[in-house]
């Protein structure tokens, strides 16, 4: 369907659908298998401007918004979703820096992330604290003009791997929610270790480990907004992120429907192509149904972002939703499609049904952004 | 340094077909592509433009529409493209091509170092580069597979022979042809396709370049295409059975009958 994209949007598609086509497919499979984060790929990214597409330009990057990225993200997740979370993941560690960062951390992180020269990563989970934020227990203490973190923080994506991460701690817990504070840690940060590092059922080229502050001192500068500020940033770096995780659902749901498609023409069975049969033409026209409404919803979440509205959460969070939900519906699809061979790790169709999975849990439940559209509604009417 | 970079736009043979009745190549809906060969060697000039400073300069002689391939090549790195392209070319066989191209060459103001892909998947005759080297005087080595480093007078490579490889000195300035080991083509970035975009691709005819008509195309092209033909297709083959001792003994039966 056409969007009517400008000009300069349709060259964001060619430039990340060439490296899907020509560096992530031809690679996917391998590194699913290995479990290898892409590095060659983020480079090959950067490489192409692509790096900073959602960072302005006066700190390097290209100056677009977040359906800019949307459409860059689109591409690489009907390649690998594994391969586009490890590259997403830079935009959720360098939005905090965007939306509450001093000029200063811009000036210096914000570069350093659009040339792709290095990698960000958001740390927020904790083992006692997922969907309840609240519960985080790494806590930061100022001596002198140094910041003193300690705590673990679990299941962070791209951890190992990034060198700069925007970290939530609580600085004072006596207040609440006002309580947390978020800070820039560099990877050789003194005090700072990389622990555990998961096994995963999907998105498996992407890393997932535990991050280690164990009085890990770092300069007083390093205070992301203000003292006390750290969950409204959360709150807003999710706003902005979410279409990002939407639309790996919607490039991962294409990806299957052309492999299902493709498969579909050429397997024969009783004398014809499955593609003949209605009971296969149904699914497949399903998919392509629930993929195009995922992308019409998240294209225009996107953009209303990038309107920059008051309200923006009810928004990101129904197309994180919808077009998640739809990824994972769609995947199971087009391995029923491919039928036994489907199921078989020769075939794509298997892995993008790994992959799907993720997208509901990770950047909130699919149920938490259902507490929060719910919430949004009960404001609304309200008035 | 003032890298000179040939391209040749050729079809995409992937997608080739030969008329069986005509014998000649079917282009009827197949893409052009920029000849595979010369992508690395855009590729290594725009790395060494990086490393060593200098401009690059994407040559190209073709019809009109070649100008879209050079396009693709400011996208991915190059400073300028410059399209020789004038009626008088067409028929040019590999003499009047490096005729054309050495001409074009001078016009530019020469090169420091002229970079070639090893040969066009097209022709494959792999003359061009040798070619415009002998007409420009220029120190030349064919299928290089990598440049150590470049100094003021020469550079050192390396270059891919069936038996190995020899490690070269190379006084500039020089030609060099390259093979696909040498590095892996950059996708175009999206800076790059930006600036394609406003790019007024530089046109030159035989005249801009001062070349001796006699010396173009069909006329300065001494080669005579005698037959094209599709090889025909043999599938017979034979499978040998039974025990290793037996097969061999058959083979080698086969083997000497056929002496």
């Amino acid at each position: 369907m056409d969007y009517f994209l400008t000009e300069d949007q349709q060259m964001i598609v060619e430039v990340a659908q060439q490296i899907t086509d020509e560096k992530i497919i031809p690679c996917r499979a391998e590194l699913d298998e290995k479990e290898e984060f892409p590095r060659d790929i983020l480079r090959q990214i950067g490489q192409a401007d692509l790096a900073g597409l959602y960072i302005d330009e006066e700190y390097g990057g290209y100056g677009g918004g977040c359906f800019d990225m949307v459409l860059a993200l689109e591409q690489f997740a009907r390649g690998c979703v594994g391969i586009a979370t490890s590259f997403a993941a830079n935009g959720l560690g360098a939005y905090p820096i965007i939306l509450s960062g001093s000029e200063e951390l811009k000036k210096h992180y914000l570069p350093l992330i659009a040339s792709g020269e290095k990698y960000s990563a958001f740390a927020l989970t904790e083992a006692n604290a997922g969907s309840d934020a609240s519960g985080i227990q790494t806590t930061a203490v100022l001596d002198g003009d140094e910041w003193v973190l300690n705590g673990t923080k679990q299941w962070i994506t791209n951890g190992g791997e990034a060198n700069i991460y925007s970290v939530i701690a609580i600085t004072d817990p006596q207040k609440g929610a006002r309580g947390a504070t978020m800070f820039v840690v560099e990877d050789t940060d003194p005090g700072f270790s990389y622990g555990h590092k998961e096994k995963k059922l999907g998105i498996r080229a992407s890393s997932t480990r535990e991050l280690i502050f164990k009085d890990c001192r770092i300069p007083a500068e390093r205070l992301i907004g203000r003292r006390g500020a750290g969950f409204i940033t959360v709150m807003k770096t999710l706003d902005h992120s979410r279409p990002g995780i939407a639309i790996l659902g919607v490039g991962l749901a294409q990806g299957a429907l052309d492999e299902a498609a493709v498969y579909a023409k050429q397997r024969v069975q009783f004398g014809k192509p499955i593609i003949s049969f209605q009971a296969v033409q149904h699914l497949l026209a399903d998919m392509a149904i629930e993929t195009e409404a995922a992308r019409a919803l998240v294209y225009a979440a996107a953009k209303h972002i990038d309107a920059h509205p008051k309200q923006m959460s009810k928004a990101s969070s129904m197309c994180k939703v919808f077009a998640t939900d739809m990824a994972m519906k769609v995947t199971t699809n087009a391995v029923q499609v491919l039928g036994g061979y489907g199921y078989m790790r020769d075939y794509p169709v298997e892995k993008m049904m790994r992959d799907a999975k993720i997208l509901q849990i990770y950047e909130g439940t699919n149920q938490i952004q259902r507490n929060v559209i719910g919430q949004e509604l009960n404001k609304e009417y309200n008035k | 340094m003032k890298i000179i970079i040939c391209l040749k736009q050729v079809p995409d043979t992937r997608n080739v077909r030969l008329d069986p009745k005509t014998n000649t190549m079917s282009r009827e809906g197949v893409e052009s592509i920029m000849n595979p060969y010369d992508r690395h060697a855009l590729e290594e000039g725009v790395s060494l433009a990086a490393q060593y400073g200098g401009t690059v300069t994407a040559l190209s002689m073709g019809p009109p529409q070649a100008a879209e391939m050079l396009k693709e090549a400011i996208a991915c790195g190059a400073d300028q493209g410059v399209l020789i392209s004038d009626r008088a070319f067409a028929g040019a066989d590999t003499l009047a091509t490096t005729y054309t191209l050495a001409n074009a060459v001078l016009a530019l103001g020469a090169a420091d170092l002229i970079i070639c892909g090893k040969q066009a998947i097209d022709g494959d005759t792999a003359q061009v580069g040798p070619g415009l080297a002998r007409r420009l005087d220029l120190a030349y080595a064919s299928c290089i597979s990598k440049i150590h480093e470049v100094r003021n007078d020469c550079l050192l490579a390396r270059r891919m022979m069936d038996d190995g490889y020899d490690e070269l000195e190379i006084t500039l300035p020089a030609l060099l042809t390259v093979v696909r080991e040498i590095n892996e083509p950059r996708i175009p970035s999206l800076k790059g396709k930006m600036n394609a975009r406003k790019a007024v691709i530089k046109t030159f005819n035989a005249a801009d370049i001062g070349a001796d008509t006699a010396l173009l195309g069909l006329a300065g092209s001494p080669t005579r295409v005698a037959r094209v033909f599709a090889p025909e297709v043999r599938g017979e083959r034979a499978m040998l059975e039974g025990t290793v001792i037996e097969q061999v003994k058959e083979l080698a039966a086969k083997l000497e009958a056929i002496i």
